[in-house]
């Protein structure tokens, strides 16, 4: 900033100066009006992370715990269920889980920590709506007479194999979420929490 | 200025027009509010002596962060009444029951320090002596009474640390059986206690002050500036 | 040469908003170009300071009413869920704390920065002709605030909440025939309830605040039309250089915006000494009983409003003598209610030649001084609970305070005044 003899250099330098220490009084002061739309410690609580025992869980079988408000399901493959994710493979638009929908531990073919468990948050990747299960395999699932056995949403018809990864050319642009997750029992886990205290 | 001496003539009114009534003595509470070893013993001893009966139900497990505890001491030590530490500490009695038990289900403690306040001393000072100055009287139900919460619903909870007092024809309160504790030591327990309901009462109060002096500090500088900004233009009107 | 650009494309784009809305001419008319008179003093602070902590009543309260919830109901604590959600707000929420106690010590603060803006209109004459619209304005500014703060005050549902609800609704049922209907009405309930908390809540945040800030509004654009008075009481506009502007006026901006930053850090001084370090400032601001729950079975010992009504209640209770076969619950009320409105008639009441306090004689000074005096005293009487001594000492008072303004029309005409200055004069 240039200083002439018209200009003030004094009362320039002054009003520079209030006026910096009045903005950061300002956003100062907006900080806590802003943080305090954040989830309060009643959110958190409700938000920690739940037990859930799936030992009476057959294979072939879902369950379904809630975990910050949203359905997690707990699914128990079969070696047939297992099997079908071969298949789907090719018309999964993420086969290899390369988008970071999962924990690092959970990046690999069925998408879980044991095999035949799957733990996916059961929240449509397209608008949010919750995918129903279509287990029954080939036409009798009314999908398509190839259908492997997964899920359909009922908003805009996405649909999901039986490891959560979504089918090529519908709305939903990714795999269903894999929550963090850790066994605490040969069929117990903890949902919401990993080793690394995530 | 005339003004100035109605000014004064106000401010002497209050002396004027003192409030009389009926005057409570009450000890006064040490403070505790910096010391957390004390705090985490008050925090033991309400679990575990007060809790039974009365909630807390604003006060989350885990904020006793605060204090200086972890999630881990916490689940060990004081997690009687909830299974997780984000939950609030409520009471295990259901309030039907005490309703039949006490007649009155007992109040909530979580703000009972900010509630107890009076002309007479902070509410941690009522606490402190109340919790002092329970004694022996066979005409109550329970068979105690209190000095300062007269006919009291609840008995003496911490009567074994205490012993039994009686009040003497000249209003004064005798120990008769000694406790498991001295007084000195009784008294210091429930310092403890009153400096964790206190603390109970408002968690942000240390935060508040810490903050308070920052936000002091700023504002003074941006006195001195904004003083010389007004005065640098004001040097052209006179 | 970029930089006559860019001012030039700055002055297109104000030349366009010109065109369809008054901004520049506004921004003139109101803050560069509106003259005021350059001798105000410390008591010139408190206008803008009212404007602030409007505005920083409305933000916060914006802020609380996300978590705030008015129902009376018991949760599973047995707590009503309108208490429990403050103690929510206290301490789940993030910041809830600063936010709660930024309201709360606002309210108070507004009724401090108002008590010494209407003061100095009082001592300067700021109400006489041609500002009697401002002063209307104003009073009713002040009887919303009061409406406003009384709603407010419900909405923590504690003990002083609720009881003090309870004595003000029942104020109105001692008018007559109707009384006892109205108050029934206006709670929605046989006792106040969940049914009154949900409708304060409604006056509170909605419906009052729109009126209150129509209000300034109409206050600010009042003033601008007839200009600001001063502390000599004389009109600058009656002296005006051969440009048009007044010989004593300054324009407000930069002159008035830079000194009044000054009064803002002051005050936000004082604002933060009580919000950080004494939020309940010595339970004036939140008192010790509203930590307990609203219990209508069971009244606390001793009620007294919030400090700024006291002066009021005082004279409520300072009537105890029925009149003309009514009651004195009734006559009461009616002082009360006269005892706030009785402001607006000051135009008309004030007969003096001068305007100023620095040129009134020694009549107006010693009444103006009794009712300070009676107002304090009333102030502090209202907060204990009534004796036989302090009943005959709020009842004197009582009348100091009407007298200040009834016979004010006889001494303010008789007073011996000094002759107002040519000019403003700068102390």
């Amino acid at each position: 900033m240039s200083c002439d003899e018209k200009v003030d250099c004094g009362r320039r330098r002054l009003l520079l100066a209030t006026a910096t220490l009045g903005g950061v009084a300002g956003v100062a002061t907006a900080v806590p009006f802003v943080a305090s739309m954040l989830p309060s410690e009643r959110a958190k609580a409700a938000g920690a992370p739940v037990e859930a025992d799936f030992s009476k869980l057959l294979p072939g079988q879902m369950m379904a715990v809630e975990w910050r408000g949203k359905p997690v399901w707990i699914i128990n493959r079969t070696p047939e269920m297992l099997a079908s994710l071969k298949k789907t493979d090719a018309k999964v638009s993420d086969p290899d889980s390369l988008k970071l929908m999962q924990p690092e531990y959970c990046r690999n073919e069925t998408r879980s920590i044991k095999p035949e468990i799957l733990v996916a948050v059961g929240i449509c990747t397209h608008l949010g709506c919750s995918p129903t299960e279509k287990f029954k395999t080939g036409a009798e699932s009314g999908i398509d007479p190839d259908w492997a056995g997964g899920f359909l949403c009922p908003c805009h018809g996405s649909t999901f194999d039986l490891a959560g990864r979504v089918y090529k050319g519908k709305p939903a642009p990714d795999n269903l979420e894999i929550p963090p997750h850790m066994y605490l029992g040969d069929a117990k886990i903890l949902i919401g929490e990993d080793k690394k205290g995530a | 200025m005339q003004m100035k001496r109605f000014l004064a003539l106000i401010l002497l009114v209050p002396l004027l027009a003192m409030a009389s009534g009926p005057e409570l003595h009450l000890d006064h509470a040490p403070d505790r509010s910096q010391d957390k070893a004390a705090l985490q013993n008050g925090a033991k001893i309400f679990v575990n002596y007060c809790l039974n009966c009365h909630s807390a139900s604003y006060m989350r497990y885990n904020r006793l962060h605060d204090i200086g505890l972890s999630d881990q001491q916490i689940k060990d030590n004081l997690l009687f009444t909830a299974d997780k530490v984000g939950e609030t500490m409520r009471v295990a009695m259901r309030r039907a029951d005490a309703k039949a038990w006490f007649g009155a289900p007992p109040p909530d403690l979580t703000v009972i320090a900010r509630a107890r306040g009076s002309e007479f001393g902070s509410g941690a000072d009522w606490l402190y002596t109340y919790l002092r100055t329970f004694y022996r009287d066979e005409e109550r139900p329970t068979g105690w009474n209190n000095l300062v919460f007269q006919n009291v619903g609840m008995p003496h909870v911490l009567w074994e640390f205490q012993g039994d007092q009686v009040l003497g024809e000249d209003h004064q309160l005798k120990l008769v059986k000694p406790g498991k504790m001295s007084p000195k030591e009784y008294d210091d327990m429930v310092a403890d206690l009153v400096g964790f309901l206190q603390y109970m009462g408002e968690p942000a109060a240390n935060s508040r002050k810490h903050l308070g002096w920052i936000v002091l500090a700023f504002l003074a500088v941006l006195l001195v500036f904004s003083y010389a900004l007004k005065r640098n233009y004001w040097k052209d009107i006179h | 040469m970029s930089e006559t650009i860019a001012k030039t494309k700055a002055q297109s784009l104000l030349d366009w908003i010109d065109e369809r809305f008054p901004l520049t001419s506004g921004w003139k008319a109101h803050l560069s170009e509106y003259y005021a008179p350059k001798n105000f003093n410390f008591w010139y602070f408190f206008g803008s300071l009212a404007l602030l902590v409007l505005v920083v009543q409305i933000i916060t309260g914006i802020f609380l009413v996300m978590h705030f919830k008015p129902d009376a109901s018991l949760n599973a604590s047995g707590i009503p869920v309108a208490f429990a959600s403050v103690e929510y707000i206290m301490r789940d929420v993030p910041w809830g704390w600063l936010i709660r106690y930024m309201h709360s010590t606002g309210a108070s603060a507004f009724f401090i920065v108002v008590y010494m803006h209407m003061f100095r209109g009082m001592l300067y004459g700021s109400y006489r002709k041609p500002r009697e619209l401002i002063w209307i304005f104003g009073m009713m500014i002040f009887l919303c605030l009061m409406a406003e703060a009384f709603f407010g005050y419900l909405l923590p549902w504690g003990q002083m909440s609720y009881w003090g609800a309870q004595v003000i609704v029942n104020l109105f049922s001692a008018i007559p025939f109707v009384g006892p209907d109205l108050s029934l009405w206006l709670r929605g309930d046989y006792v106040v309830g969940d049914a009154t908390l949900n409708r304060f809540f409604a006056f509170h945040v909605i419906a009052v605040p729109l009126v209150l800030v129509g209000l300034v509004v109409a206050h600010i654009i009042a003033l601008h039309e007839v200009g600001s008075n001063n502390p000599d009481g004389i009109e600058i506009k009656k002296k005006k250089g051969p440009d048009g502007i007044p010989l004593d006026g300054i324009p407000f901006h930069p002159y008035y915006s830079v000194k009044d930053i000054v009064g803002v850090v002051v005050f936000l001084i004082v604002f933060s000494i009580i919000i950080f370090f004494a939020p309940e400032a010595g339970g004036y601001f939140i008192e010790a009983n509203n930590f307990f729950p609203a219990d209508p079975l069971q009244t606390p010992p001793h009620i007294a409003p919030v400090w700024y009504f006291t002066p009021f209640y005082s004279i409520l209770r300072a009537v105890t003598y029925p009149l003309f076969g009514v009651d004195a619950k009734f006559w009461g009320v009616v002082a009360m209610g006269a005892s706030a409105i009785i402001f607006v008639f000051l135009p008309w009441l004030d007969r003096s030649p001068v305007k100023s306090i620095r040129y009134r004689g020694p009549l107006y000074k010693g009444f103006l001084a009794a009712f300070l005096v009676s107002f304090f005293i009333l102030g502090y009487l209202g907060v204990l609970p009534p004796t036989p001594d302090r009943t005959l000492v709020s009842q004197i008072c009582a009348l100091v305070y009407f007298a200040f303004f009834l016979l004010m029309p006889i001494y303010s005409s008789i007073d011996k005044c000094k002759p107002e200055p040519d000019r403003v004069t700068c102390k």
